[in-house]
Parts: C-alpha cells; sequence; structure tokens
C-alpha cells in the first residue's frame, strides 16, 4: 500500500433504487492503491450493484465515484480503459478455445499481433492453461473456466481489478489456487476491489473490509479492527469430573459451567496476560484442568452481529 | 485511435468472432440451410406438379407444371432462407446476452457499437451462405435463371439489403428474448410471412382478405422483384417499392436494437 498515491477508488453517497427497490443507499468507499479490499455482505447486500456501477456496467441514481482517477459518469471511457472486472458468472465465449478467447481480448484491446500473441502465451503459462489452450471453453472444468476469465481480465494490464464473487461455486481447491493469483497481483501494485459472502476469503485477502448490508455500510476496518468491534472470544476449560468442576466455579464466579460437558467456559479475550491469569488461579487452587481451549471471535461472529434484520433494528 | 477507426477495428474483430461461432457451432448453420432445402423439395416434387400447371394456360400436370413451380417458386424459397439466416443471429445475440461476455465487452474501452455490428454483419455473410445454397439446389433441381450482368448485380444488391434489415430486425428480437428459446421463436413468423406472399401462389388467386394482406406485405414486392430479377424482367416500381420496405424494416430493427442496447443490462 501506498498512501502517497492519490485513492484507487473513491465513492461518496452512490445511491441506486430499481423502481421502487432501493439497493445502494448512500456507500461511500475509499480504496488505497495497490490494496485489496473486500466488500463483504450476505446476498441482496447490493454488491454487485456497487460493481456493476463502478465498472460502468449501469449508471448510478446519485453520488460521485472515480475509479483510478477518471469520473465514472463524466469519463466512463476512460474508467474503462484502466480496469478488468472478473464478475459472478463467467464471462468467457463458450464456443471458443481458451486461447482464442484470450487472442479475442488482445484484439479488442488493439494489442497487436505480435504483442498480442506474447501476452497470451504468458497468461497461459501463468495460469496453468497451455494443456487445455487449444479446447474449446464449454468442456473446461468450473475452476479452469473461473481462471481463464480472470486471465482474460488481466489481458489488459489493468490498473483496478473488480472480482465479484471469484471463488463461488469454487472447490476449496481451486479456492486456494485463485486466492494465491490474487495475493501476487497485488504485489505487482494492482488494486481489487473484491465482492464476497465468504468471511475466510475477506480474513485471508483484503487488507481493508466494508461490511454492506441493506444497500449501507455498516462496518470498516481491518480484519482485526472489525473482529475486535464483536465482543466474544472465551477461554474453556475441560475438567475431569464434578467435584473439580464444582471447584473451579467457585474460583471463577464469572464462568457458565456445562454440567453435562464438564467444562467451564471464561469470557474475555484469549490473550496472553488473560490465559497466563487462569493458568495462575488454576494453580493457586490446586485444580487441575485437563484441557484448556482459547475462541477468539472470527468474521462470522462480525457478519452475524452487523448483518441482518435482528441487527438493522437494533442500529434504530 | 480516432472514433471511426477504432469502430472498424472492434467490429471487425468482432466479426471474425461471429464467423469462428458460426465455424464451431455447423450444427446451426446446418439446421438453418436444411429447412429451406426441405420445403423447396417439399414444394417442388410433391405439390408442383399440380401447382404448376395451375399457374398459367397450357402447362401439363406433372413434370412440365413441376419445372413452371420450381421457376415460380425459387425467389420465395430464397427468401426463407434469408429469414431463417436472420433467426439464427437472434439466436446467437440472446446467447451473448445470457453469456455473459456482452457484460464482458461493456466494461472495456472498445467501440460500443462493435458488439452489435459484429453480429449484424456476420449475419448478412450466413444470410448469402443459406440464400446462395438454396439457389445452386434450385439450379441441380433444373432452374434456370435468365438474368445478365446487371439483373445479378441488381438481385446481389437487393438480397443483401433484405439481409442487412432481417438482421437488424433479429439482433432486437435476441435482445429483447430473456431467453435463447424465445429468441429463437421469436422469429419464426418471418419464415412464415413468404407463405401468405406472392411467393408460392399468385396473390390473386388468394380470398379477398388474405390477396389485401399478401399485395401489401413487405415479402411480396422483394419477392416479386428478386422474380422479375431471376427472369431478366424487372419492374422498376417494384423494386423501390421493396427497397422502401428493406430500409425501413432495417431502421426500425437498428434503433429499437440501439435503444435495447444502450438500456441497463440489469433490467
Amino acid at each position: 500500500m501506498n498512501s502517497a498515491l492519490p485513492p484507487a477508488i473513491e465513492v461518496v453517497g452512490l445511491t441506486k433504487a430499481f423502481g421502487e427497490h432501493t439497493v445502494l443507499d448512500g456507500v461511500d468507499l475509499t480504496v488505497a492503491a495497490g490494496s485489496i479490499f473486500a466488500l463483504l455482505g450476505p446476498n441482496a447486500a447490493g454488491k454487485t450493484t456497487t460493481v456493476n456501477i463502478l465498472s460502468t456496467l449501469i449508471r448510478s441514481d446519485g453520488g460521485t465515484a472515480r475509479v483510478a482517477g477518471h469520473d465514472i459518469d463524466a469519463d466512463p471511457f476512460g474508467v474503462r480503459g484502466c480496469i478488468g472486472v472478473t464478475g459472478q458468472f463467467s464471462a468467457v465465449d463458450g464456443l471458443l478455445t481458451g486461447r482464442e478467447n484470450l487472442t479475442l481480448m488482445a484484439d479488442l484491446l488493439h494489442l497487436g499481433r505480435a504483442e498480442g500473441r506474447r501476452r497470451v502465451a504468458d497468461l497461459l503459462d501463468r495460469f496453468d492453461l497451455q494443456g487445455a489452450a487449444g479446447q474449446p471453453v464449454s468442456a473446461y472444468s468450473g475452476g479452469m473456466q473461473r481462471k481463464l476469465d480472470l486471465a482474460m481480465t488481466l489481458v489488459g494490464d489493468p490498473r483496478v481489478i473488480f472480482l465479484d464473487e471469484p471463488t463461488t461455486g469454487l472447490d476449496p481447491r481451486s479456492r486456494r489456487v485463485m486466492w494465491e493469483i490474487v495475493r501476487r497481483l497485488v504485489a505487482d501494485g494492482v488494486t481489487i476491489l473484491l465482492t464476497t459472502q465468504y468471511l475466510d476469503e475477506a480474513d485471508q485477502l483484503a487488507d481493508r473490509i466494508a461490511v454492506l448490508d441493506g444497500g449501507r455500510i455498516v462496518a470498516e476496518g481491518t480484519p482485526t479492527e472489525l473482529k475486535r468491534r464483536v465482543p466474544g472470544g472465551t477461554i474453556r476449560l475441560q475438567l475431569a469430573d464434578a467435584g473439580t468442576l464444582d471447584a473451579a466455579s467457585i474460583a471463577f464466579p464469572e464462568g457458565t459451567r456445562d454440567d453435562d460437558a464438564l467444562t467451564l467456559s471464561l469470557p474475555g479475550a484469549g490473550d496472553i496476560p488473560a490465559i497466563r491469569e487462569v493458568l495462575n488461579r488454576l494453580d493457586n487452587r490446586a485444580i487441575t484442568a485437563q484441557h484448556l481451549e482459547v475462541t477468539t471471535p472470527d468474521l462470522d461472529d462480525v457478519f452475524l452481529a452487523l448483518t441482518g434484520p435482528v441487527a438493522r433494528k437494533a442500529a434504530r | 485511435m480516432n472514433t471511426i477507426s477504432l469502430a472498424l477495428t472492434d467490429s471487425s474483430t468482432m466479426l471474425r468472432r461471429s464467423l469462428l461461432h458460426m465455424r464451431r457451432y455447423p450444427s446451426m448453420t446446418i439446421m438453418l440451410v436444411g429447412l429451406p432445402i426441405l420445403f423447396l423439395l417439399l414444394f417442388v416434387f410433391v405439390f408442383g406438379g399440380t401447382l404448376g400447371a395451375g399457374l398459367s394456360v397450357g402447362v401439363q400436370q406433372g413434370s412440365a407444371g413441376r419445372s413452371e413451380y420450381l421457376d415460380y417458386v425459387t425467389p420465395a424459397i430464397i427468401l426463407m432462407a434469408a429469414a431463417a439466416a436472420a433467426q439464427g443471429t437472434a439466436i446467437a445475440v440472446a446467447m451473448d446476452r445470457t453469456a455473459g461476455i456482452v457484460a464482458r465487452f461493456r466494461t472495456m474501452a472498445i467501440s460500443p457499437g462493435s458488439v452489435l455490428a459484429g453480429h449484424v454483419l456476420g449475419g448478412v455473410i450466413q444470410s448469402f451462405f443459406t440464400m446462395g445454397t438454396l439457389l445452386v439446389v434450385s439450379v441441380l433441381l433444373g432452374f434456370r435463371p435468365d438474368a445478365d450482368l446487371l439483373d445479378w448485380l441488381g438481385l446481389v444488391g437487393l438480397l443483401a439489403l433484405t439481409a442487412f434489415a432481417l438482421t437488424w430486425l433479429c439482433v432486437a428480437f435476441g435482445l429483447v428474448s430473456k431467453s435463447v428459446e424465445t429468441a429463437s421463436n421469436l422469429p419464426m413468423f418471418l419464415t412464415i410471412l413468404p407463405f401468405l406472399s406472392s411467393g408460392f401462389v399468385p396473390a390473386e388467386s388468394l380470398p379477398p382478405g388474405l390477396r389485401a394482406f399478401a399485395e401489401y406485405q413487405p415479402f411480396t414486392p422483394i419477392i416479386e422483384t428478386v422474380r422479375g430479377l431471376l427472369a431478366g424482367d424487372v419492374d422498376a416500381g417494384t423494386a423501390a417499392v421493396a427497397v422502401g420496405w428493406c430500409v425501413l424494416v432495417a431502421l426500425v430493427g437498428y434503433l429499437w436494437s440501439r435503444s435495447l442496447f444502450r438500456r441497463d443490462p440489469s433490467r
């Protein structure tokens, strides 16, 4: 990330409604150049609409947005020259081969014959598609299609890339391959706006996350900041028998006991001082715990706490 | 790159894509060209012997009638082939819409009209292929055109204009259809319309209401002009009406397609 550069994406007060139905209700976003920004949200939160507007596919009703320095309303052609989009549904030509798909992109970007051929060969290599390059894309697996889709996005060397749910429907191995590719792109200085409904994906990839729900940004920050906003985190002690559990619950009156499982759950942050405090107290009272388990809040907790009808009502 | 050279470069790239599609999906072209061939054989060999005898006085039923009817029906079948090819364009446009690749094109810095231009140019070429095939089949069956060089040039010009008009109309059909199935069914009436013209039987032989329809619908002047050009005896007034209809249909198809294509793809 380079804070000296102007932001790659700047969005202020973006609104969009389809008929009576408001999809975006004043979205503000700033994405630093060379970073990965994840737009996280449940289905129908407005993620794809945001990407469609920023990639000039549809127009907003209100608000302003600049992508790579170009205003999306005043200079959509300028925006298109700087961006690459890999949508939720693969935008490949099923009747053409992998190589022909990439060549089509090179031709539309006016790269010239020699340069186009060089880039196509390079991308086929980089995405490990050399072997299938001559086969029609309709015969590709889902993971291969998605790789080709992203490779097509990269033919033009875009500075800003929109990835709309890039791993939806992929098996775990293909997802990891995708993640690795995305990380390498950012290492080259590209800015990525990623939408996802997978929390682990945002956690793995993003420098910053905005949680979108009902057309509004309900939270924004680094993954760590977001996790900190949600209470949670427990230290759970596993005890040998009912007697030890009794002794432990006297030592830790704040704990919640589970008589069937013989466990005692202690609220609080699962950091080292807290664990040391728990161990010290156990030692002082000569209580032996068989097992200690620390759980920290994950983005699932953040997601459930911040989105959905209950969270929306609580915010009001 | 300036706007015009951008449009030309991108349109030719899109045309290459359309032609690749036709090569990769030959069963579509075979289906499009197969139906008019079937109709030609059916009308010449099953109905032709009798229908030909009814066309003019003195023609005997049987092979004399059949050869007379082959001459008469060939222009209508050629138009049917143009309509079939246009139906192929509607299907190709609808397939693009649902495949999501057009959304990708829209986010690229390319000439906005090139996507449709590629379809139209590809469609006209496919039309010429189907129409040409039907003309060749007709000749193989014994059809002998009586056209001179000027007539042939006029024929190529008129058929190009007709194909252009039908293709633009079918691009709009492809864009307005929510599914590929609808896009395939919507242009069906274009294949039926030649039946309700002077293409298969003279309009004068039809009952009054139908006759009025046949005399004023666009396929009749186009078929009459094609017939005239092939026979080396064309009526300038009818040709002008045919050209007028083509220009009108092309314009409607173009403007409709343009407004559909500019519309938010999300709606």
